[in-house]
């Protein structure tokens, strides 16, 4: 039940991305151009997403505890860091060049077409650099700083 | 050239919205895509994969949904040649690690919650994704 659902909320999930247009990488990139062929549409996307979350997650955290688990799992950090903000920059740019957010690909990688599967791999190369260098640099501090 | 399409944006982000609400609402997680990955890439098995493999095996089904509602699969067109695809999507993933956040993780969750790290790093992304196309088709006249 607890992997059904969560298969389940994945789905409409993708459908939604699909939908809205969030997986077309020149849908996408037409957003950001704003000096060119501007298309508006995904701020209607994010518009609605928050309309639903802004309202939804305040009702779900009125239950005690979530349907599958002992705890609502939520960030803690409250600090505005470099690597927060540098790495957000550095997304944008990647975001940019391609057309595709983690969230956009993945429901397009059913698709089973070469082009998401390509940016897909370089995501997934990236997301592993960074932690290599995350953990490169924690050991290298000692202990305690 | 794409077209507007203003309902069918809206319809697609609140599906998204009521996902977001209902991962909250069952697992208790951020539908956050960059945090959701980055789970997986563990060298130990988690009893915390099942539910993000569950979730992501559910992304990649959808298109099959919309095939048996519409009659045909989503069509998409990618602008970008493959090495910019590779640079890009390298970046991507080194940004969202660092970050800690995506669109959907930061853009959605975050910004809902009103956390104010999420914001700024919308606005941070938001932003550089506006220049990095600017200067690709208007600059350097990709």
């Amino acid at each position: 039940m607890r992997l059904l659902s969560a298969f389940a909320i994945g789905l409409v999930f993708g459908c939604g991305i699909l939908i809205s247009g969030m997986g077309n990488p020149a849908k996408v990139m037409n957003f950001f151009d704003v000096a060119g062929t501007w298309d508006p549409s995904l701020a209607f996307v994010m518009g609605g997403a928050l309309l639903v979350t802004a309202i939804g997650y305040r009702l779900v955290f009125k239950m005690d505890r979530p349907v599958f688990s002992s705890t609502f799992s939520l960030p803690t950090k409250q600090d505005l860091d470099v690597k927060l903000i540098g790495g957000s920059a550095i997304f944008g740019i990647g975001w940019g060049m391609t057309g595709f957010c983690p969230g956009g690909l993945v429901p397009v990688l059913g698709l089973g077409l070469g082009e998401p599967l390509l940016t897909g791999a370089a995501i997934i190369a990236g997301m592993l650099a960074a932690r290599l260098a995350t953990r490169m640099t924690i050991k290298e501090q000692p202990a305690g700083a | 050239m794409t077209n507007f399409t203003p309902f069918l944006s809206l319809g697609g982000g609140l599906l998204i919205g009521l996902a977001t609400v209902a991962l909250m609402a069952s697992h208790g997680r951020i539908a956050g895509i960059n945090g959701i990955v980055n789970g997986l890439l563990t060298t130990r098995i988690s009893p915390d994969w099942a539910w993000r493999f569950a979730f992501l095996a559910g992304m990649i089904a959808s298109p099959l949904i919309l095939l048996g509602a519409t009659g045909q699969l989503p069509q998409i067109s990618v602008p970008s040649s493959p090495l910019l695809l590779v640079i890009g999507g390298f970046l991507t993933g080194i940004g969202t690690t660092f970050g800690s956040g995506c669109t959907s993780g930061h853009g959605v969750c975050g910004m809902s919650r009103l956390s104010v790290r999420s914001i700024v790093a919308t606005l941070t992304f938001m932003a550089m994704a506006v220049v990095t196309v600017f200067l690709i088709r208007h600059v350097l006249g990709g």
